[in-house]
């Protein structure tokens, strides 16, 4: 994509196709893109993520060939599919598995760049559409989750989406809006529908620009160094591939541990009884991948406040890039903001754990220390570790911290994974 | 808390991530667990059990119980009760259902075919809650899917439920076999009609009376019906209402295991040998 192929097709066919719509030569230098050649397992989530749209897509397109919008089918129309459809049980829970896996991927992916600086110049905009994709999957995923119609799915729709009322001025507008009416009702339920099946068709367009993002400056890799030479590089195929196709079939093996064995355990039991207007489940809890910012909602004592810190939470990843005062990548050679990196990890999984319990007594506290350290991490302690911390001398090249790693004449040792 | 109070207030909604919880959480007693055929990753139902369970579900549960998800010719369904294909006929033939309308445009009923899905004891929810006063009979197609039996606290929740499960199956024996005389200070204020159950999610207060009685039903494969066995006979059975591919899913899931597994290990050595002459 970026300067002229190398690509010259022998067959004449092929020539007069490719010099009207060169998809032969793009495809080629895709194959052959240099890639840095000492990447760990941590670059194959990109790979991994792709393919778990993939999946989702297959696997919704069908669900929707027998899945019925109304408040009065739907819950019934996806028994249907376990029950009647053939093997239907497996569609569904490869697709509702499958969100999960998305984001598992997707965190993994993420807290990657950030521990590598991936983010860093020349990668901005790239790292952006990141984020963007981010939002587009939370969207999608919530949506999908109203879909089957059980008591998680009505309540969850209902505590989210009256969230918007706190917006001055326009709130209750977008809430009518949102809802097709005055509650949580048939238009709603097909208007998600809708925009479920659309979503992931934008999520590909996002993903397009940023593999052609990537494809500018090249992967970033764990030495944060760039690429200098051909010497510190392999071609994409077959090395990548083989390397992702190996890491790919052992995050299948998790997905199909959870598929086949442990089917609901990433749901809430709950939304196996069907949605009731009347009836206020007991505890009202998002999906486990919202559990963070969910808690970071209702950290803070004030509707709209909690709106906005949630965005915020998001919203701040796009800053980023600008906030890092490190001209330094990767934290292997940032001693300091290594050690922050965990505790940011932690602080996440601790968000998570608040998010999942009810806001009494004590995990207020905890929620609102969590949340408070959240925005710092990015506000505070990015910033200034960037500027007072002593980074640790960089190799030269790949190459030479490849080297470094095993002397001349020891047979090459496997990457750390 | 004050400022939390007001917020709550103010999004109406809320209201039920706070109060929800503290009316009914700590006070579910966890159910009795069972070591139930058809747990782990090997597990398969009983179906021995399976046809003990649905004679239950039929000769007391189905009074007031609908089972909406399921119909007559599943009893007969591989991984199931598996019930021979004339007794399949001969349960269904049983019931009255409403078919038509006919070429003169009458409405007429009819003895049940395989087809039919499991009669409701009643036409309506309104209809089921005057018989039994004023409460709901839920439906129990999917009960043991959407409660759950076991509570821990929340350090160690997501680790054990990941090998115990939600425990719904247990939580129907716990209700089942859980009537107690209520503690002192609770018998004071009995509602009118109402039985003590520490193991009912909207408890302690349930409305169905204690449906299962010594003997209540007479096993013709000579297993003493107590009531234990009958409530561990009508959980298993409705477990398998629940998720009626289990047993699919677990053999596909090995076969679909060992696939991946030696698809893992190729994959790994063609990615060694690739990279073996590359410093990395
Ligand atoms: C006389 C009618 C009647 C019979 C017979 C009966 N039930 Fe119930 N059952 C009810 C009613 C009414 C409720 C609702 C109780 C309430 O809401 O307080 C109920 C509630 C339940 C619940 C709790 C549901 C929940 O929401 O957690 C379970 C489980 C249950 N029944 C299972 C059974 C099983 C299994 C049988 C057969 C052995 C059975 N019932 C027989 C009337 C009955
Ligand atoms: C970005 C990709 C996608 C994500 C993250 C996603 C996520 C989800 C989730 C979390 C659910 C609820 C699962 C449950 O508990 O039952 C769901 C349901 C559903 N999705 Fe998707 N989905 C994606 C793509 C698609 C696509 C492309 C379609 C095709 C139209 C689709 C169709 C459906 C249907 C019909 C349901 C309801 C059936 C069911 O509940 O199983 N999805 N989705």
């Amino acid at each position: 994509m970026s300067g002229h192929s190398t690509y010259e097709p022998k067959n004449p066919l092929a020539k007069w196709f490719d010099k009207q719509l060169p998809i032969l030569s793009m495809s080629y230098d895709f194959m052959v893109f240099p890639t840095p050649k000492n990447l760990n397992y941590l670059w194959t989530f990109g790979g991994i993520l792709s393919m778990c749209l993939v999946i989702q897509l297959v696997t919704g397109i069908v669900l929707a060939m027998h899945y019925t919008p109304h408040v009065d089918m739907a819950f019934s129309s996806v028994e249907h599919i376990m029950r009647d459809v053939n093997y239907g049980w497996l569609l569904r829970y490869i697709h509702a598995t499958g969100g999960s896996m998305f984001f598992i991927a997707v965190f993994v992916h993420i807290l990657r760049g950030m521990y590598y600086g991936s983010y860093k110049a020349p990668r901005e905009i790239l790292w952006i559409l990141g984020v963007i994709i981010l939002l587009l999957m939370m969207m999608t995923a919530f949506m999908g989750y109203v879909l089957p119609w059980g008591q998680m799915s009505f309540w969850g729709a209902k505590v989210i989406t009256s969230l918007f009322s706190a917006i001055p001025f326009v709130g209750d507008w977008v809430v009518t809006l949102l809802w097709g009416g005055f509650s949580v009702d048939n238009p709603t339920l097909n208007r998600f529908f809708s925009l479920h099946y659309l979503m992931p068709f934008v999520i590909v367009g996002a993903v397009a620009l940023h593999i052609w993002a990537l494809h500018i400056p090249g992967s970033n890799n764990p030495t944060g160094v760039s690429v200098k030479s051909g010497q510190d590089t392999v071609p994409f195929h077959p090395y990548i591939t083989m390397k992702d196709g190996f890491a790919a079939i052992v995050f299948l093996v998790l997905f199909a541990f959870f598929v086949f064995y442990k089917p609901n355990y990433l749901g809430h039991s709950i939304n196996y009884e069907i949605a009731d207007p009347l009836k206020t489940p007991e505890h009202i809890v998002p999906e486990w991948y919202f559990l963070p910012f969910y808690a970071i909602l209702r950290a803070i004592p004030d509707k709209l406040g909690g709106v906005l810190a949630m965005a915020g939470a998001i919203v701040i990843l796009f800053f980023l890039p600008w906030l890092d005062t490190s001209r330094v990548r990767s934290a292997k050679y940032r001693p300091i903001f290594r050690q922050f990196f965990w505790l940011f990890v932690i602080d996440v999984v601790i968000l998570g754990f608040v998010g999942a319990n009810p806001p009494e007594g004590w995990w207020i506290t905890v929620g609102q220390f969590a949340t408070a350290y959240y925005f710092a991490h990015f506000l505070l302690i990015i910033p200034l570790v960037g500027l007072i911390e002593n980074p640790k001398p960089l190799p030269a090249s790949i190459s030479e911290s490849v080297l470094a790693n095993h002397p001349k004449g020891e047979p090459a040792a496997q990457p750390a994974e | 808390m004050k400022t939390l109070a007001k917020f709550l207030t103010a999004a109406a909604l809320s209201t039920a991530l706070l109060a929800g919880p503290a009316l009914a959480a700590g006070k579910v007693k966890n159910a009795k667990d069972i070591a139930f055929s058809f747990e782990g990753p090997f597990g398969t139902f009983d179906r021995a059990q399976l046809q003990r369970g649905f004679q239950v579900y039929q000769e007391v549960c189905s009074a007031c119980h609908s089972t909406d998800l399921l119909s007559y010719r599943n009893l007969g369904d591989h991984g199931g009760p598996e019930f021979p294909e004339a007794q399949v006929k001969a349960v269904a033939a049983e019931v009255e259902v409403q078919d038509g309308p006919n070429g003169d445009g009458e409405m007429f009923d009819r003895p049940g075919r395989p087809s039919d899905k499991f009669k409701a004891p009643f036409s309506n929810d309104n209809e089921a809650r005057a018989s039994n006063d004023g409460a709901l009979p839920p439906d129990l197609s999917l009960i043991t899917k959407a409660r759950e039996g076991f509570h821990y606290p929340w350090y160690v929740s997501p680790f054990i439920k990941m090998w115990t499960g939600n425990g719904g199956p247990e939580y129907v024996h716990a209700v089942l076999t859980g009537y107690t005389d209520p503690p002192e200070k609770e018998a004071d204020h009995a509602p009118e009609g109402k039985s003590y159950n520490a193991y009912f999610a909207a408890g302690p207060w349930i409305s169905m009376a204690p449906p299962l009685t010594e003997d209540g039903v007479e096993y013709s494969d000579g297993t003493k019906a107590s009531v234990d066995q009958m409530a561990k006979d009508v959980s298993a059975f409705l477990a398998w209402a629940g998720e009626p591919k289990m047993e699919e899913r677990k053999t596909m899931g090995l076969r679909v295991m060992i696939y991946l597994l030696i698809l893992a290990i190729l994959m790994y050595l063609i990615k060694l040998k690739l990279w073996r002459d590359v410093e990395h």
